[in-house]
């Protein structure tokens, strides 16, 4: 049985917060096909911020019926990310694992990947579903700067940095390809939901 | 643009419907300035104004334009129309109380927009750079129709701003729930378009795990493990693991755009 409770975000929004990330994503979608007056519906690791002028008990009927139906077979992006592995702290996060820096990789590449939600800057996704032996945590001092393309591990989440910025993940290698760029469309080249595979160069 | 003061930006409504990509709000923090000002000139309310920080830009004009002046009071006054003329010169000065000044001229600035706004994002670099000296800035086409709307004094601010408790309020001990609404909290000089810093007494949180993260809206005020709570403003980060206790209504916003380094605030539920 699957639980949503409401929070109120001031005025004009409510934390919905829900089971896991699966859920949270089953009911952003749902939100955002049946209140069109919705604003921002925006997807958390196991919540949803809804923005805009919409009655809490609509939002509840509205989450909970998205979360009661069978999801729809995924309508989702899938998206292939190639990656040169030959970052920064490839030789340190072997060393946490005791993994050594193949076997990394390899644990990298292996699972597809889920975007459980957006943040941090814009068109960096937090992705979920990753090996749990590939679990480090962040840096204790995060650089200044990180690359743009840089493809990162901290704690259960992949990601990969759209644009040179400071931060305190664990780099592992690099791609080429743009991960947002704003007069494209969409801008972001992941979005919730999508689905994420690394291809090793 | 003679001198651009210490941040001028271009802003007009900003990027709204963006966030679950990761795209802060952005867009004026005076919002209600920023309108009345545009009414004021005969625009569309979020037609693309300046906003300038604590001190405002000197202009020197190459037409004959409308130009109203909305926001924190400056040496002309606050909501005030001027019409200047060709090769004169709009010296806006500092502001006398209120952060910030916006300077809206009929026809509204002609900007790019980028995502469909042309706010400057202070958190991200979306939208144009601040200004400086020696830009050279283009206006629009006037509208047809003659201003309607008078200009009138304000009423004075009100004191105390309201606060939404929640959506993590529980994260706070009881005592500090208390503390959060019977304090009169110093801006501090940690305040931009991001956020503000508020000093006075530590907020205890009862639990001190970081959240996972989750979506923010503007107006948030955010308790960070050292207990010294953050109003989160239009450029703010879309997501985060502080706990938010409570959330500024948002027709009080712009009184929060116009706070400044050294004013007080205190909160009301």
């Amino acid at each position: 049985m699957t639980t949503v409770a409401l929070r109120r975000a001031g005025d004009r929004g409510w934390l919905l917060e829900v089971d896991d990330n699966a859920a949270a994503l089953l009911v952003a979608r749902g939100l955002r096909d049946e209140l069109p007056e919705l604003v921002d519906v925006v997807p958390g690791h196991q919540t949803v911020l809804a923005i805009g002028e919409a009655a809490s008990d609509a939002l509840r009927r509205a989450a909970e019926r998205a979360l009661a139906n069978v999801p729809a077979p995924a309508e989702t992006t899938s998206v292939e990310i190639p990656v040169r592995y030959d970052g920064a702290d490839l030789a340190e996060v072997a060393r946490l694992t005791g993994l050594d820096t193949a076997e990394v990789v390899e644990r990298h590449v292996a699972p597809t990947y889920v975007v459980a939600f957006l943040g941090f800057a814009p068109g960096f996704a937090y992705l979920l579903g990753g090996d749990p032996a590939l679990m480090v945590p962040r840096l204790a001092e995060p650089r200044e700067r990180v690359p743009a393309g840089s493809v990162a591990v901290a704690g259960p989440y992949s990601g990969v940095y759209p644009r040179d910025s400071p931060g305190g993940w664990r780099l592992l290698g690099r791609t080429e390809l743009t991960l947002f760029a704003a007069g494209r469309r969409p801008p972001a080249l992941l979005a919730p939901g999508s689905r994420v595979r690394f291809l090793p160069l | 643009m003679l001198d651009a003061g210490p941040l001028t930006t271009f802003q007009d409504l900003g990027r709204p419907g963006l966030a679950h990509l990761g795209v802060p709000p952005s867009g004026a923090v005076d919002s209600a300035a920023l309108a009345l000002g545009n009414r004021l000139v005969g625009n569309r309310p979020g037609a693309t104004a300046l906003e300038a920080t604590l001190a405002g830009p000197r202009l020197h004009f190459h037409g004959e334009h409308l130009v109203a002046l909305t926001g924190a009071a400056v040496a002309l006054g606050t909501n005030v129309v001027v019409r200047v003329g060709a090769g004169e010169v709009l010296d806006v000065g500092p502001c006398r109380s209120g952060a910030r000044v916006y300077v809206c001229v009929a026809g509204g600035f002609a900007v790019e927009p980028v995502l469909g706004s042309s706010s400057t994002d202070l958190l991200t670099g979306l939208g144009p750079v601040p200004l400086r000296g020696g830009d050279l800035l283009s206006v629009g086409s006037p509208p047809a129709e003659p201003p309607r709307a008078q200009a009138s004094t304000p009423p004075p601010r009100p004191t105390a701003l309201r606060l939404w408790p929640g959506p993590r309020d529980d994260r706070l001990t009881a005592a500090a729930r208390e503390t959060l609404y019977t304090t009169r909290w110093r801006v501090t000089p940690a305040a931009n378009r991001i956020g503000i810093r508020l000093d006075g007494p530590v907020l205890e949180l009862a639990r001190l795990d970081e959240l996972l993260s989750e979506g923010v809206v503007t107006g948030a005020l955010q308790v960070p493990p050292s207990g010294h709570p953050i109003l989160l403003l239009n450029d703010h980060p879309t997501t985060g693991g502080y706990p938010v206790v409570g959330v500024v209504d948002s027709h009080d916003l712009p009184l929060a755009g116009q706070l400044r380094p050294g004013d007080t605030v205190s909160f009301r539920p």
